[in-house]
């Protein structure tokens, strides 16, 4: 029955270390301007779609194709310019929160499949919006003869297949340099040259080869600046201008079409050629949303930025006929390409179909990429590719080649997903669940207040502290949280807080009992009393709080949705319980101990003799302060 | 001396230990009934367990239940379930398909005078359901794993035992009172249930520790049998387990009330029913189930048969189960 020294105890000290603890969250609340917390859909309204793979085999998909996933869902969420929505993994799952309006949009866009096909070219026309990026943009000096897609560009290119049979010595003649193998083919107008590095622009079109038949690629440094529509032009579209691409453009007199004049309608379905009449590639909504497109079927479409819509025959080959595909600089160049191995079966029918596009007259020698049922790009085949291998070159650089290879592989798996739960919560409905939580906490506070004022009188003042200090670290941590780590309050977490005051206080009264107990037995000073009891007390505590931590972690890895939010309330109650016993709790009782109120006993203390019968301890001894 | 005031100086000396049998056979009676009725009725699941299509407004006027499902059937809509919730409707349907659920957003807002985004939807694919429901099995599953292993080393795995089958116990018993009640099981009653096995076993930690505390001292001479000593340990605790309780269920009480009276049916009543009933359950449990279970287990140990045929041969106890603990606070010694 030592008596506590005070190398033994020093509430002082650890008392201000809880402060600068608050204070640091509290400053990096200022710091921050952040003062609520972020709130979740349910309570602020919005739209939350979850999104479960489905897969042949039933298995789990690779987390590399999810990360893929969840940033193609996020580049059609963002492309829809909705603002502050969120694309999350959950387990295999995917989360897409929206907050505010505009669901049916949002639930319409999200789950559609991303599958890749590739569709021969029918027809292919420059839009209004092609033509008015192309006026709008500085006319490219060495814009050779490239007026849109039509026609003209590409009148040198049908003789260039002719001319090289094997690919290899096919350079096409607008191609200012005279590698042979150079797949580079003139095809469309708005060239663009990357992050301004190079002026002069060759109007460059992309361009699909055997790799294996095109072993020396050097591509002039102009030749980069091609057109990469898939690359740049959505990025730019879509971002903004991101990656700074500069479009330059030839400029085209761009031959307006009477409808179906002048266009190629044979072998076209009438249908089709009325939906491509009708299909207004100035509508975002046609660009990028990802509608489904049968690929048993031709179909209208238009290029990713809107510039070109197409014809597109039926799909020869889908996705899953890729095997890999990947970007990479091609040997002795700087040019970036992107470079795709088919399956055997896929190999087979991609031959097939780049030999009938090969055959057939502009713009039929183009096929056409198609992801989310939108054109990425359309390169011309300037030979038929068997092998099984194929590269597609043109105005990439580092960004769009990797985005382009990714698209085509992600499309290699199509990663079905199905919409497993749709939750819209209006924002009034989501106002009237944030209220009744914070009201029926406040209550809960209230309650738990008043009963530990009734039952444990002074100590009960510490206990209500106590609560005031664990509120105080909570609230500020779910800010801190929320405004850092993307930590989202909804109404499981604020059940999950409320519930959790009874946690919070259970550990006050574990100690208060133990400090009862021991100054029952009368032989005891208060000082030493909160000592030797919270050295029992601390280690209830601390195995109670454990089972709880184990309990919120088992379920937060575990759990889906609420339930994970709520466990991650728990943890970090619990938490916060520990800190708020050990570092105020504790020393703040032992500051009170030195007070005579306390020490001595009185009534209202909550440590009078004669509540706590000291008596029938036993020993019969009375409290003696002076032991202190 | 009143019962308050007793039990404030902590001066109760309640034999709950040497009433074992009562406890089992309170608690097999309520286990039978709770089980009967999971048989016989099932729980209720809501869409997110098997999924559905659910739409909740609040209409402008004052509208009758039977006009919103008129709406519904109108729309081809089999079997809607309308609920009201203050004054909010609910109306629970099948799992619809994606342009139905729009075509009856736009359908509610145009009869019942609403703005579109108004009308909160929610739509559960059947399999998801699924998907909820195994993971908050396998949850459980590993919950259950990793207390029994942490109890195990914190206290002994007999401990570890007894507070893994109240925590069964008060599961059990809770589920049954949703199923014979046919209150809707919710992600949320889900939350209200994960909740309980916290306090369940956050109760019987506290009483265990001092059990532990208590029992330490127990030896070939001592003139306390396990039993005795267990129930000097768990009267010792018992403010402390009813303050506890009263405690944590204040606020849970104050959702229950709010969750019911402001908000109609939702997240907060759900939980905070199964809470609310979990809850008062734990703490009998921790009390009536989980110590005489661990006294049970323990008097098998030769140890402690060894000392409670030696007092009830010299009469110093009252028999192996049948403690009437000792008068004073003999827990509280050293």
């Amino acid at each position: 029955m030592a008596r506590p020294t005070s190398s033994h105890s020093k509430p002082g000290r650890t008392l201000l270390l809880l402060l600068a603890l608050i204070l640091a969250l509290g400053g990096t609340m200022f710091l921050q301007q952040a003062f609520t917390p972020k709130l979740g859909l349910d309570l602020a309204g919005g739209t939350t779609v979850t999104l479960s793979p489905v897969t042949q085999t039933g298995a789990a998909p690779p987390e590399e194709i999810l990360d893929r996933a969840v940033n193609i869902i996020r580049d059609r969420v963002n492309g829809t310019g909705i603002s502050d929505a969120e694309v999350a993994k959950s387990g295999d799952n995917i989360i897409i929160s929206i907050p505010g309006v505009g669901q049916s949009e949002a639930i319409k866009l999200v789950a559609t499949t991303a599958e890749l096909r590739f569709r021969q070219v029918l027809w292919m026309e420059l839009t209004q919006l092609g033509q008015e990026q192309l006026a709008t943009e500085a006319p490219t000096p060495t814009g050779s003869a490239s007026p849109g897609a039509s026609s003209s560009p590409e009148a040198s290119s049908p003789a260039s297949p002719g001319a090289s049979p094997d690919a290899t010595p096919a350079s096409p003649d607008a191609s200012p340099d005279a590698t042979p193998s150079t797949t580079v083919q003139p095809r469309s107008m708005p060239s663009r040259s990357p992050a301004g590095d190079q002026p002069s622009a060759s109007p460059t079109g992309k361009a699909l080869s055997s790799a294996l038949t095109s072993p020396v690629p050097s591509q002039s440094p102009t030749a980069r600046q091609g057109d990469d529509r898939q690359g740049d032009d959505k990025q730019d579209d879509k971002k903004g201008d991101q990656k700074g691409a500069k479009a330059s453009a030839t400029p085209t007199p761009q031959p307006s079409q009477d409808p179906n004049a002048g266009i190629n309608t044979q072998g076209v379905d009438p249908a089709v050629l009325k939906q491509f009449h009708a299909l207004d590639c100035t509508d975002p909504k046609n660009r990028g949303q990802g509608v489904q497109d049968d690929p048993n079927k031709q179909y209208a479409a238009c290029e990713a930025d809107g510039s070109f819509k197409y014809i597109l025959d039926v799909a020869k080959v889908v996705g899953t006929d890729i095997d890999t595909a990947t970007s990479g600089v091609q040997q002795g160049s700087t040019e970036w390409v992107v470079q795709l191995d088919f399956k055997s079966k896929g190999a087979t029918e991609w031959s097939k179909l780049t030999s009938t596009a090969f055959n057939s007259q502009e713009p039929r020698n183009k096929v056409a990429v198609v992801l989310d049922g939108v054109v990425i790009t359309a390169p011309n085949i300037i030979s038929p590719i068997p092998g099984g291998r194929a590269e597609i070159t043109g105005g990439f650089d580092q960004v769009s080649a990797g985005e382009l290879a990714e698209q085509l592989k992600y499309g290699a798996l199509p990663l079905k997903f199905e919409r497993s739960s749709i939750d819209t919560v209006s924002s009034t409905l989501g106002q009237d669940q944030l209220e009744g939580g914070l009201v029926s906490g406040i209550i809960g506070l209230a309650l738990v207040v008043v009963y530990c004022l009734l039952y444990y009188r002074g100590l009960g003042i510490v206990a209500v502290l106590s609560l005031v200090v664990a509120s105080i670290l909570t609230y500020t941590a779910v800010v801190v949280l929320g405004h850092n780590a993307g930590f989202r309050l909804s109404l499981p977490h604020i059940i999950g807080l409320v519930v959790s005051i009874g946690i919070t206080a259970d550990s006050f009264i574990v100690y208060f009992e133990r400090i009862r107990d021991e100054m029952k037995e009368g032989r005891r000073s208060l000082r030493t009393a909160v000592e030797v009891a919270w050295v029992r007390a601390r280690r209830t505590i601390l195995i109670a709080d454990a089972v709880m931590f184990i309990a919120a972690v088992v379920l937060y890895l575990l759990a889906v949705g609420g339930v994970a939010g709520f466990a991650f309330a728990m943890g970090l109650t619990t938490l916060i319980d520990i800190v708020v016993v050990f570092m105020f709790t504790k020393p703040f009782i032992a500051l009170l101990a030195r007070m005579k109120f306390f020490a001595k006993g009185h009534p209202l203390s909550g440590l009078d003799a004669e509540r706590m019968s000291v008596e029938s301890a036993g020993s019969g001894r009375k409290t003696t302060p002076q032991e202190a | 001396m009143g019962l308050g005031r007793r039990l404030y100086r902590g001066e109760i000396d309640v034999d709950f230990v040497g009433k074992w049998r009562l406890w089992y056979s309170l608690s097999g009676i309520l286990l039978a009934i709770s089980i009967a009725g999971l048989l016989i009725n099932g729980l209720n699941l809501g869409v997110e367990f098997k999924g559905g299509s659910v739409f909740s407004w609040q209409p402008k006027s004052a509208v009758s239940i039977e006009q919103v499902r008129e709406t519904f059937l109108d729309e081809g809509v089999h079997q809607p379930i309308v609920q009201t919730a203050g004054e909010r409707y609910r109306v629970t349907t099948e799992t619809l398909p994606e342009s139905t659920t729009l075509e009856m957003q736009n359908v509610i807002a145009k009869e019942y005078g609403v703005a579109v985004n108004e009308v909160n939807i929610q739509s559960i694919g059947a399999s998801w359901g699924g998907e909820v429901s195994t993971k908050a099995w396998w949850g459980l599953a590993a919950f259950m794993v990793a207390i029994i292993l942490y109890l195990s080393m914190a206290f002994e795995p007999k401990m570890a035992l007894a507070a893994i089958v109240a925590l069964i116990h008060d599961l059990v018993i809770t589920a049954g009172i949703y199923a014979w009640s046919g209150f809707e099981v919710t992600p949320a009653t889900l939350l209200g249930f994960l909740t309980i096995l916290g306090y369940s076993l956050y109760d019987a930690v506290v009483v265990f520790d001092m059990i532990k505390e208590v029992t330490a001292k127990l030896g070939a001479t001592s003139k306390q049998t396990y039993s005795m000593a267990a129930n000097d340990a768990l009267n010792h605790t018992l403010i402390r387990s009813l303050n506890t309780s009263l405690v944590a269920i204040l606020p849970v009480a104050a959702i229950l009330f709010i969750g019911t009276t402001v908000l109609g049916a939702g997240t907060l009543k759900d939980l905070s029913l199964a809470l609310f009933v979990g809850m008062i359950v734990g703490t009998y449990s921790s009390i009536c189930v989980a110590t005489p279970l661990l006294v049970t287990l323990k008097e098998r140990e030769p140890k402690y048969q060894a000392i409670a045929r030696r007092l009830a041969s010299t009469g110093g106890g009252k028999g192996a189960k049948g403690s009437k603990g000792s008068k004073s606070a003999a827990v509280a010694k050293g």
